[in-house]
């Protein structure tokens, strides 16, 4: 066992929850991060909201707090938490000084057990809702991203988890606590906890927090097939924002590994292909990127980049181009300069707390188990470039999906191919 | 833990905080030149200049730049603000040396006119990035009514007419009036090798010209009022107010940022409660800036058009009440537990170690170490926090809406 894995635990209680701990005696903090089994596929076809509308009233007063004193009991432990809902999960996660975890993590327990949902906030929680869904309208890059993830994952993976302003509209209280009755449950949540902890003393507190709450049943959600093809939304901006994705594998895939290593290629740093090809050498944008992207069955390579809408056309054309290059494969240099960037990365995750609760807690959802950081650079590290050429030649980028948001729709066909030749 | 100094023979400063435990080294290059330093001619030059300084030298090209930041893994950026740009980077200890020439290198570039053109069209994009974003290039606008014309009123990124103008030739006389060795601190904080720190900046950076590069800031005569941008598009309404604070030589800007996160930190404050908890609006809060000789108190609201004069009259209650009433005891006793454990938790990233040294260096003061500035805090009391309130009412400010309304008025 090597000394990283001497440092992760896992504990399974009898009622399904997973309890994950690092260790980092380095550190003077902790951190921890709940994920419920209450993501937005469970919601209603009809309510979507839902989930999100539960994250915010489960907030609003439980056990023996009203929702101002839950608030209070946080800063005066100077807890920094956030919370959201997510396709599979809702999230609850939080940092502060080690010796403050536990009662921050007794905090937690009443909001997961003993929410009240005070019949007299319900209006001001959809107001939160909405105000959600109101400044979403706003961002036009996640607009982009957030029509494209819907069209290639189609219902309910790819779904907004906030909804409409009509489906919040028509959510009751009673509606958020049957959900809430079902899918705030042990089996199938995670707590992941990182930071200068004491795992037996750990184990024992969740135990007395979590061990006696009663097994649920899981209900499967239904499926509808995506959308494929080019969507444009018309919208008077100065950029237009191009978002595109093609097919990949998910983060529990075998083959993972080698498409991070394609994709850092295009996407991973400075001197990488996209970055070089769109900004540095045509100056056509500020923003472009490429990232993975995962449901826990489905995986996709997600590319983005706002521009100004007279020179839209010729970056989509640039980014195809280069999307299509990559089926010739990648050389040694790129996947040498890869190599050092993840040791980097995984070495600077040893300094947050934060970053490692909210890894192992991930780890644990699409793994059901945590890869150490040793275990991710030796895979990584043992990468070559046949391997990922082939990975490549295999499953090269093509049917790409399109999401434009700008005041002209841009040219594509099914391919990927630009009706116009390369500028 | 160890803070260390040294200064090259022509002014550059070195700064570190040496941690032999930490897993990575965290470095930047310190300028005190930023907008503030600019005439309107040039207005955002300091910026186009923090992006050409990553395009080449005599010794490397840009893509060479680029390679080389990635052969070390490293996590590298710039800012650049008012007041100063930070060149940084994050790598494994035993990039050191390999990091310290390459930033040294980059801090005497080329500005190479090929590149200069290119790069040009990619801070365009970066102010039409801006403009299409809330609040539209409010806060650029805010700040210049606020500051009338004064030079902390002038827009960093400059806009698309002033940026269009500028030439290499202009660039590299803003150069040569501000990247002065004496003008500069490279500060270091993680696993640093000082000693070899040391030696490796004067080799590379020890035959920089000194030349005379000083400030006269002076303060800023701050303007009041209220103004509307129209922006049609919009689905929110943005709400932006400016007022005096503290400047960043000042003994009140301790309390003042505990005032401000009483009043407008994102949870358990006085706007979280007014605002956002009864979900009036999407977003609410405050938030303290200080400047040599000026400082600022930044206050947002973005909410539903509906519900925009509603909540400008709201927000003036609350000042009204946060200045005539003063805050609680119980207050601050949870605005200093929150920062107690903000100030642990940040303390802990090796890069935000090197943004304290460098940081305290931009505004000459002395350096602290966490466990000194924790103290500070600490000490505050309710009288200091009340004073502060009193000295700076944040219904004296300039307020801009921005939304698609066009009849909202001041608060009555």
């Amino acid at each position: 066992m090597t000394e990283q894995e001497q440092l992760i635990h896992s504990h399974h209680f009898e009622n399904g929850l997973v309890l994950i701990g690092q260790s980092m005696p380095w550190l003077e903090s902790a951190a921890f991060s709940f994920q419920v089994p209450a993501g937005c596929r469970y919601d209603p076809a009809h309510q979507i909201g839902v989930a999100n509308f539960v994250c915010e009233m489960v907030q609003r007063g439980a056990g023996e707090r009203d929702s101002r004193q839950y608030i209070e009991a946080l800063e005066a432990l100077g807890v920094d938490y956030s919370s959201n809902a997510s396709v599979y999960g809702t999230h609850y996660s939080g940092a502060s000084c080690a010796g403050q975890l536990e009662e921050a993590l007794g905090i937690f327990a009443d909001v997961m057990r003993r929410p009240h949902f005070p019949e007299n906030q319900l209006e001001d929680g959809r107001q939160v809702c909405n105000q959600e869904i109101a400044a979403i309208e706003d961002d036009l890059p996640q607009r982009a991203l957030l029509r494209l993830r819907e069209r290639y994952y189609g219902q309910p993976d790819g779904r907004d988890c906030h909804g409409t302003a009509q489906s919040v509209g028509s959510i009751t209280l009673n509606d958020l606590k049957t959900f809430y009755e079902k899918q705030y449950r042990p089996n199938g949540m995670i707590l992941g906890v990182a930071g200068k902890i004491n795992w037996s003393a750990l184990k024992d507190h969740v135990g007395q927090l979590f061990a006696d709450w009663q097994h649920k049943p899981e209900i499967p959600p239904l499926k509808s097939p995506p959308q494929h093809g080019t969507c444009h939304l018309p919208f008077e901006s100065q950029q237009t924002h191009i978002a595109l994705a093609y097919p990949g594998v998910c983060y529990s895939h075998p083959d993972y590994y080698k498409q991070l290593g394609s994709v850092s290629v295009l996407s991973g740093g400075m001197s990488s292909r996209l970055f070089s090809e769109v900004r540095e050498k045509r100056g056509l944008c500020y923003t472009v990127f490429a990232s993975n992207h995962s449901v826990r069955d489905r995986g996709s390579v997600i590319c983005y980049c706002g521009t100004s809408s007279d020179r839209a056309q010729e970056s989509l054309d640039v980014i195809l181009q280069q999307l299509t290059n990559l089926r010739e494969g990648i050389t040694e240099d790129e996947l040498r300069r890869l190599k050092v960037q993840v040791r980097s990365d995984l070495i600077m995750q040893q300094e947050s707390c934060r970053a490692r609760a909210g890894s192992i807690t991930g780890d644990w959802f699409h793994f059901n188990r945590v890869r150490t950081l040793d275990e991710i650079n030796s895979n990584i590290s043992t990468l070559t470039v046949s391997e990922i050429n082939q990975f490549l030649e295999q499953n090269p980028p093509q049917t790409f999906d399109l999401v434009t948001l700008g005041s002209q729709p841009l040219e594509m066909d099914n391919n990927g191919i630009s009706p116009t030749p390369i500028g | 833990m160890e803070y260390r100094q040294h200064q090259l023979d022509n002014g550059l400063t070195i700064l570190a905080e040496c941690n032999p435990r930490a897993y990575m080294s965290a470095f930047g290059f310190f300028v005190r030149a930023g907008s503030r330093d600019e005439t309107p001619e040039i207005g955002g030059v300091s910026h186009f200049l923090e992006h050409m300084v990553f395009k080449g030298t005599p010794n490397r090209s840009a893509e060479q730049v680029n390679l080389e930041l990635d052969e070390m893994g490293s996590s590298s950026n710039a800012r650049t603000g008012e007041e100063s740009t930070v060149y940084h980077a994050a790598v494994l200890p035993e990039f050191q040396s390999q990091m310290v020439h390459l930033m040294s290198d980059l801090m005497r570039p080329s500005l190479r006119e090929e590149d200069f053109e290119t790069e040009k069209k990619v801070i365009i994009e970066e102010i039409l990035m801006y403009q299409d974003q809330p609040p539209y290039g409010g806060h650029e606008q805010l700040m210049s009514s606020f500051f009338g014309t004064h030079p902390l009123g002038q827009s960093v990124l400059g806009t698309v007419d002033t940026v269009s103008g500028l030439t290499a030739h202009q660039m590299r006389d803003y150069f040569d009036l501000r990247y002065s060795p004496g003008n500069i601190a490279f500060a270091a904080a993680g696993d640093i090798d000082f000693e070899r720190l040391v030696a490796d900046l004067e080799k590379s950076c020890g035959d920089w010209q000194s030349f005379p590069a000083n400030r006269s800031p002076e303060q800023a005569d701050y303007q009041t009022g209220f103004e509307c941008l129209h922006k049609p598009v919009s689905n929110q309404q943005y709400i932006l107010q400016l007022a005096p604070g503290p400047d960043s030589e000042s003994e009140e800007r301790y309390a003042s940022r505990v005032a401000t996160a009483i009043l407008g930190d994102d949870s358990g404050s006085r706007l979280y409660w007014e605002f956002l908890d009864r979900g009036v609006a999407e977003s609410a809060g405050a938030g303290a800036y200080e400047y040599l000789s000026s400082g600022l108190v930044l206050t947002y609201i973005c909410c539903g058009p509906d519900d925009a004069q509603e909540n400008i009259n709201r927000l003036k209650r609350v000042q009204n009440n946060f200045s005539e009433k003063g805050i609680t005891q119980k207050e601050l006793d949870l605005a200093k537990r929150k920062i107690a454990s903000h100030i642990v938790l940040s303390s802990e990233r090796t890069e935000s170690r090197m943004f304290s040294v460098g940081a305290q260096w931009l505004v000459d003061q002395p350096f602290k170490s966490v466990t000194e500035i924790a103290q500070i805090y600490e000490s505050i009391t309710l009288e200091q926090v009340n004073d502060v309130i009193q000295k700076y009412p944040h219904q004296n400010n300039m307020t801009l809406v921005i939304g698609p309304r066009t009849d909202l008025r001041p608060a009555s």
